[in-house]
């Protein structure tokens, strides 16, 4: 298929995780925002929530505090954030439309009445219940597109370059609401495990909608180093970095089956997923520290997106 | 004046092949109707099919309106339409291999020199470059219109890159699913091979060099584009790529696309990018869409390009004018559909009379489409004429006068219910090195407004399907 095609295809993915996964931390911070501020502590959660979509920099940008209601709008709607979930959709839909035919009806109809129906929201009148109907229609789009993908897509190639944009950026994601979220909540000097409160650990999963699989996987109150360890290193969680590396690695062996050509994007997803794989939590924040071992793992994410983008979408 | 009525004799009386849609007009409430323009409606924007209004950044999306009563030509009328526009294709191709051959029409005169070499379509690259086959318009998108029940008048040759075929053969898809009945009791001519006809015809204008089974691509300006629906249509029912100028690279006077398993070779081009801006090295150097180094493939003759570069010359508004001595010289026969009588103003004497008579005729520009600048006598106040007379006087060369025609009328779906309403048609010849190909019908144009002439989709026109019926 023609590169620019495949490309269009990777990004496509990538926006629509991403509206997901900002829709999911507004609606975390939201929740933790609610709690008193007794259970709730010093931090500041909506700079945390800046941080963990990685728009944190670019907000500064603009404002001096991060307020509750002008980081709702920089994250959700506005145009001077590239990521924010209306620009996100709004680029999704464009590619979508520019490459049309290799999407299914579904699968359009998915992404362009999802863009139809947020257009209709009037930023400048959110109030608690509007967002909240925003951000589930948000989630709604989202899985319908990811929904009608697998179900009506033909699975060849195009199909991989779809999920492998999906994977990329849920690793991504994942990696950075749990390095942002962990060092803002965890006080300078505060023992790991020590008195911070229950809030505060459940908002880290309800970002990644992963606190019911926490209680099923370890039947144990929150602990800091089970968060990290069912975020990390758990095959069985969706969201873990070992399981998106687990898809990446298969869809790229699909790839490489197909088009009967290794190259250095198989190679550089092996190794990062054969380091999580013989990786045991303990380790990481023992001999690392988890900080380090995540901003490795985004730089290397990096390097397997450019060496994807290098090896076929350009 | 009187426009030609295509269904109606009189109040009562219809013409021959109109009977079946008298009856189902009359048995079928207007309620019905409404309803089935609005399932069309919802049909087209599933589908996506929309086009984008130059000047309107706000309507980025439109569709074009959709008028549920089809528009019917018998098969005696279409057999003659179908000859006629297969003798004008011929002359037109031979045409364009002369000028950019030896130009013996211009030798003998039938033509004046000026007005093709000096013309700006004419592209002195393609002197001597010889095509396969000597075909230089693919596809022509040729707009006639009917006055009487016997004449067809040639509006436009259409020569360049033609669109509108996707709504052709949409309308007919929408019209089956609305009414499925329709179909069942009439015998209408199918068109939805196209896809097929054109794609056979891009392979038969496969370089020689080319392998046996030719690679085919559409070339697009991109999703920015009006008709970029159509393209990627196209691209999806011929089965070919939709590239981009910045998907293909030229590497030793060869085309390749860029792909997930490395550069693929391109034989044939089916684009869908003025010339000005195939290739900056040789056109316009601020062209972005285009390829760097495509006119070099194509003169070393390891391209095909369709339609071919320069092809413009042969659709100029002036050289319209010369269409029938053009079918005459090549062909040695009188031409079968007619050309508009035209005043060119670049001549003195045609010149005093278009501006003594500007009430009574359109004028318009040599190089417009689209509908754009384009002055309508009758319908135009005194002040637009005398500003368009402005415009005239300071460049005569430019603009040609017709007399206003009085286009032939079709019964169409407004508010105030079934009212005549003008039309144009736009079948599609495809030229092949094998053969011409062409799907008995074409895109009907419809001017919505009460009166109204114009008929393009960028000045408020509409569409409707197009039946070719066997009786």
């Amino acid at each position: 298929m023609l590169s620019r095609t495949a490309d269009s295809l990777f990004w496509l993915a990538r926006y629509v995780e991403r509206a997901d996964n900002t829709a999911r931390i507004i609606d975390a911070a939201r929740r933790l925002a609610a709690t008193p501020m007794s259970f709730a502590g010093e931090s500041n959660e909506w700079e945390s929530a800046l941080a963990a979509a990685g728009a944190l920099v670019l907000f500064n940008q603009g404002h001096a505090t991060a307020e509750r209601d002008a980081v709702i709008d920089f994250l959700a709607f506005s145009r001077d954030n590239p990521s924010s979930i209306t620009r996100c959709l709004e680029t999704a839909r464009h590619n979508g439309r520019a490459e049309r035919t290799a999407l299914t009806g579904d699968m359009w109809e998915a992404i362009n009445s999802g863009w139809l129906d947020l257009k209709r929201f009037d930023r400048q009148h959110m109030d608690r219940d509007t967002l909240t109907e925003f951000l589930s229609k948000v989630k709604e789009a989202c899985l319908r597109f990811d929904g009608s993908a697998y179900r009506t897509m033909l699975r060849n190639d195009a199909y991989c370059f779809l999920r492998l944009g999906v994977y990329l950026e849920r690793a991504d994601s994942t990696a950075r609401i749990l390095d942002v979220k962990y060092h803002l909540l965890l006080p300078e000097g505060a023992p790991i495990g020590g008195g911070l409160d229950y809030f505060q650990w459940s908002s880290i999963l309800r970002s990644v909608s992963s606190l019911t699989a926490y209680h099923w996987v370890y039947h144990e109150s929150l602990k800091p180093w089970l968060i990290a360890d069912l975020l990390v290193l758990n095959n069985e969680m969706p969201r873990s970095l070992a399981s998106c590396y687990e898809n990446l690695t298969m869809f790229l062996d699909q790839l490489s089956q197909a088009y009967g050509r290794q190259g250095p994007a198989q190679r550089v997803a092996r190794s990062i997923y054969t380091r999580l794989s013989n990786s045991v939590i303990d380790d990481i924040f023992q001999k690392r520290g988890l900080h380090e071992f995540l901003t490795e793992f985004i730089a290397d994410n990096n390097r397997l997106s450019a060496a994807i983008t290098e090896q076929y979408l350009t | 004046m009187v426009a030609f009525n295509e269904m109606f004799v009189d109040e009562r009386v219809c013409r021959p092949g109109y009977e079946f849609l008298q009856r189902w007009l009359e048995s079928t409430p207007p309620a019905v109707l409404t309803q089935r323009r609005a399932e069309a409606e919802l049909l087209f924007r599933r589908i996506g099919i929309t086009f984008a209004v130059r000047g309107d950044a706000a309507a980025e999306e439109r569709i074009i309106p959709f008028d549920v009563i089809p528009r019917v030509l018998t098969r005696g009328e279409w057999q003659h339409l179908a000859t006629g526009l297969e003798q004008r294709a011929v002359a037109l191709n031979r045409f364009l291999a002369d000028i950019y051959g030896n130009a013996e029409i211009i030798a003998a005169g039938k033509i004046p020199a000026d007005l093709v070499y000096r013309n700006p379509y004419f592209r002195p690259e393609m002197a001597g470059h010889k095509l396969p086959g000597d075909i230089y318009v693919h596809v022509a998108g040729i707009d006639v219109v009917r006055v009487d029940d016997r004449d067809f008048y040639v509006l436009e040759d259409n020569a360049r890159v033609p669109s509108g075929v996707s709504y052709m053969l949409e309308n007919r898809e929408v019209m089956m699913r609305l009414f499925p009945d329709l179909f069942a009791i009439n015998r209408i001519a199918p068109i939805e091979q196209y896809p097929e006809e054109l794609l056979a015809t891009l392979l038969s204008a496969a370089p020689r060099a080319a392998p046996d089974e030719p690679t085919v691509a559409v070339l697009t300006p991109g999703p920015f584009n009006s008709a970029y629906y159509e393209h990627s249509f196209l691209a999806d029912k011929l089965g070919v790529e939709l590239v981009e100028g910045r998907d293909l690279r030229v590497r030793d006077d060869v085309v390749v696309m860029r792909t997930t398993e490395g550069p693929k070779r391109v034989d044939v081009l089916y684009r869908r990018l003025d010339d000005d801006f195939l290739d900056p090295l040789v056109f316009r150097p601020d062209s972005i869409l285009g390829v760097p180094g495509l006119m070099n493939a194509y003169r070393a003759g390891n391209i095909t390009l369709a339609n071919a570069v320069g092809t413009g010359v042969a659709d100029d508004k002036a050289v319209y004018s010369y269409v029938p001595e053009i079918v005459r010289f090549y062909l040695g026969e009188e031409p079968i559909l007619n050309n508009v009588p035209t005043w060119r103003c670049r001549e003195p004497a045609a010149l005093s009379h278009v501006l003594a008579h500007l009430d009574e005729l359109v004028v318009k520009e040599v190089a417009g489409s689209g509908g754009y600048g384009i002055l309508i006598g009758p319908a135009a106040g005194k002040k637009t004429r005398d500003a368009f007379a402005d415009r005239i006087r300071a460049d005569p060369a430019n603009f040609i006068a017709q007399p206003t025609l009085a286009l032939s009328t079709s019964p169409t779906f407004v508010d105030s219910g079934i009212a005549p309403r003008h039309v144009d048609l736009r079948p599609f010849v495809l030229s092949g090195c094998d053969k011409i190909r062409i799907v008995p019908g074409g895109l009907t144009r419809v001017a919505l407004g009460e009166g109204s002439l114009v008929v393009n989709s960028s000045q408020g026109g509409g569409t409707k399907d197009t039946w070719v019926l066997d009786a």
